[in-house]
């Protein structure tokens, strides 16, 4: 992984403070999560402390520290689905897989992100696993979901 | 440029350029403040110290907004009361309700600006913030629950010490401050010097207290309880019972540790005498080969840890002579232990410091061979004075005793390891004596006293130029060190005070004293000095018996076996 990121910083060679982002950003996409490692090598780059980095990725929800999981699951917490009750079907889904918003289970299999407006309002309370959009859903509609993605 | 603003309906002189706050301040009225801090620039984060200024819509910020030609203030119109009253109420909204059993009950900003604003009822209430406690560290207690975000010890530790471990996370209600990866505090970059602690208003940073190990071994017949108390310790704690800043009690002390019931009482300072002699003889080895500076000093554990993961290439220069706390405590252990007949794993070593990053040196592995420690336990100036009070001791009240043998005499010089140039005065006595033979004829090297920020000091020793370079406090530190790696900065030695104005101002000392309070305590050590009659290390009868007896002579094996370490890279995140 290293090497990945050594390569994709090379098109940030003089670059300071003011790139962070958008670095950031390609790890994202290139790795799929800020690890310690990538934050790290990022720091070296830009002489910035680590804790600066880490503390200014936390400040935006784009940005995950642990590989997705095998089950994608992203949750939309738009104005809609939050009015149609979507806190509770994420509360539901932190209790069955046993993760928080922005975790990975412990044997890789489950991830949970909670994301702003997907743009399916229409549609809410609304999620998507791996790509694969659930509309409307309930709190029947989801444990089953659930059910179905942890038996296979 | 000088000119008038009307403040309460009176008229002020401010100066051109400068903020409302310092304005006010100067002229002697108070305002209250959280975020900002002195000698560093505002945030106007927390709006405690608004005001109201005649024709604008909003409330101020005093701490930021400058003064302006023709301004109107008030400062404690109703407006303006009722807006920080309501400032303050909502930082209780979800803090915890445990006054009673917190660490700053007593002396919290919180709690006081609570009283002042007088705040009786909790009108608004919020979900309480339920982050659990951080204990990793030795030094130092993280509680985020009672952070109420000002940002202070983010600012100091970057500005300030240069070590940048804290940052603010996450966003909205759920910002907390904390680390990289939001590791635990030991094994973030933290280098425990407890800058922090000392600024943050409430008890979300505080120090990791061990009094209850000291009770406990105090009351364990198997245990042959001991203690030493750090040179800083004995000018500083009187401010702790009201008595004024910088008095001396040495002598009290010693009787108020034997009534506790410590079996020995040890004086730090004779450690450092110890260390003097030892970087002498570091020194003059170095002399003789012109090879191998400068010497760094290594006394200071916050440095070293700094040193260890900011600049391992450093390492090499550092003086492998322990701290005087880790020598004093490493010789009761193996001398004073069998020259008593006392097994050396029966022996509980409390070491007094007015310093939070001592506690982590001592439980460092390089400080404990085949299972005994040098030192047990580390507590500070504000917990010896928290035992004397739990032990009931009117200090005001007890004739002063002296410490016990065989460590029972120090030098003056030793004393002076409590201010920031002192370790370097200390050491330029006895390396007088070392390269001409003679003593000096007055011991004060003025130049080497009160010195701000990093500085180069010559100083002629016989025929000879050496050339001294002082830190006093880590800021600026980067230039110093990169300098001496690529030999910019050609030294003899180099001395590196973590804590500006040295251990005097350490993260273990008395809260809410002042810069005055630190210069009094300084301004003691050296007028401890000037009476002193044993005005160098080399000339403690103590030091010399110690070395006939036991370690043979400066550098020798056995004293390296004892007093000398090394320090090895450090990983952590940067
Ligand atoms: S103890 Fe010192 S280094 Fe550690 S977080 Fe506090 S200010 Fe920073
Ligand atoms: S300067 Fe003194 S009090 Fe401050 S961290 Fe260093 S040893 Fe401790
Ligand atoms: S003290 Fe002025 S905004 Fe905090």
């Amino acid at each position: 992984m290293e090497n990945r990121i050594e390569i994709l910083l090379e098109k940030y060679s003089h670059s300071r403070r003011d790139s962070l982002i958008p670095i950031l950003q390609d790890i994202q996409e290139e790795v799929g999560y800020l690890s310690e490692e990538a934050i790290v090598i990022v720091g070296k780059h830009l002489g910035i402390p680590t804790s600066k980095i880490f503390g200014l990725a936390t400040f935006y929800n784009q940005f995950r520290f642990e590989p997705k999981g095998i089950h994608h699951i992203q949750v939309c917490h738009g104005t809609a689905c939050h009015m149609l009750g979507v806190v509770s079907i994420i509360e539901i889904i932190e209790k069955r897989l046993k993760i928080k918003a922005g975790q990975t289970s412990r044997n890789g299999k489950y991830s949970l992100e909670v994301v702003t407006c997907i743009g399916a309002c229409s549609q809410s309370p609304v999620i998507s696993i791996n790509g694969v959009y659930y509309s409307k859903l309930t709190a029947e509609r989801i444990k089953q979901i659930l059910e179905e993605i942890m038996g296979e | 440029m000088q000119f008038n603003i009307e403040v309460n309906n009176r008229l002020i002189e401010v100066r051109k350029g400068e903020t409302i706050l310092s304005a006010l301040y100067r002229n002697g009225i108070k305002v209250p403040t959280l975020c900002n801090m002195k000698d560093l620039s505002p945030t106007g984060a927390c709006r405690i110290c608004v005001v109201e200024v005649e024709g604008k819509e909003n409330l101020v910020t005093s701490c930021s907004y400058p003064v302006e030609e023709s301004m109107k203030i008030k400062t404690h119109s109703p407006r303006v009361v009722k807006a920080r009253k309501t400032l303050v109420e909502l930082l209780l909204s979800n803090h915890p309700d445990d006054c009673l059993y917190c660490e700053r009950n007593g002396c919290c900003e919180l709690q006081d600006l609570a009283i002042d604003l007088n705040i009786r009822e909790r009108r608004i209430s919020g979900k309480k913030s339920r982050h659990k406690l951080d204990l990793s560290s030795p030094s130092i207690v993280r509680d985020p629950a009672k952070c109420i975000l000002c940002g202070r010890c983010v600012r100091v530790c970057d500005e300030i010490q240069s070590v940048c471990t804290l940052d603010f996370l996450n966003r909205g209600s759920k910002t907390i401050i904390g680390t990289a990866m939001a590791r635990d505090l030991n094994f973030s970059s933290c280098i425990n010097c407890g800058r922090c602690v000392m600024v943050c208003p409430t008890g979300a940073l505080h120090e990791h207290g061990y009094l209850d190990e000291v009770l406990d071994s105090l009351n364990n017949p198997a245990l042959h309880v001991v203690v030493q108390y750090g040179p800083a310790v004995t000018v500083s704690l009187a401010e702790e019972f009201g008595i004024k800043a910088g008095k001396d009690i040495n002598g009290v002390i010693n009787a108020a540790l034997r009534k506790i019931g410590f079996a020995q009482i040890f004086d730090t300072a004779f450690g450092a005498d110890l260390a003097v002699m030892e970087t002498v003889e570091l020194i003059m080895q170095r002399l003789e080969t012109g090879e191998g500076f400068p010497v760094i000093s290594s006394c200071c554990p916050a440095w070293v840890k700094y040193a260890e993961q900011f600049y391992p290439d450093i390492l090499p220069y550092l003086s492998t002579c322990k701290s005087p706390q880790q020598m004093l405590g490493s010789i009761i252990k193996s001398y004073y232990a069998p020259q008593n007949n006392i097994n050396p794993n029966s022996i509980y070593s409390v070491a007094i410091m007015p310093c939070l990053a001592k506690k982590f040196e001592a439980q460092r592995e390089e400080m404990t061979h085949k299972a005994i420690s040098d030192v047990d336990v580390v507590i500070t100036t504000r917990e010896l004075s928290r035992l004397i009070k739990m032990y009931g001791i009117d200090i005001q009240n007890i004739d002063p005793q002296t410490p016990d043998s065989p460590f029972g005499t120090r030098s003056s010089a030793g004393k002076l390891f409590g201010t920031a140039g002192g370790t370097t005065e200390a050491i330029l006595r006895t390396l007088h004596y070392r390269m001409t033979g003679k003593e000096l004829n007055s011991s004060k090297w003025h130049d080497l006293r009160f010195v701000s920020g990093i500085k180069e000091i010559p100083v002629k020793i016989g025929g000879k130029e050496l050339k001294i370079v002082l830190a006093n406090g880590l800021t600026g530190i980067e230039k110093l060190v990169e300098g001496i790696l690529n030999k910019t900065i050609n030294a003899h030695f180099v001395e590196i005070m973590t804590c500006p104005g040295g251990c005097v101002n350490g993260g273990g000392q008395p809260f809410k004293s002042g810069d005055k309070d630190v210069k009094a305590r300084t301004r003691s050590l050296y007028e401890i000095d000037e009476v002193d009659t044993i005005k160098a290390a080399h000339k403690n009868p103590l030091i010399n018996e110690l070395y006939e007896k036991f370690l043979e002579k400066p550098g020798s094996d056995k004293a390296k076996q004892q007093l000398h370490t090394c320090y090895t890279k450090r990983d952590v995140l940067l």
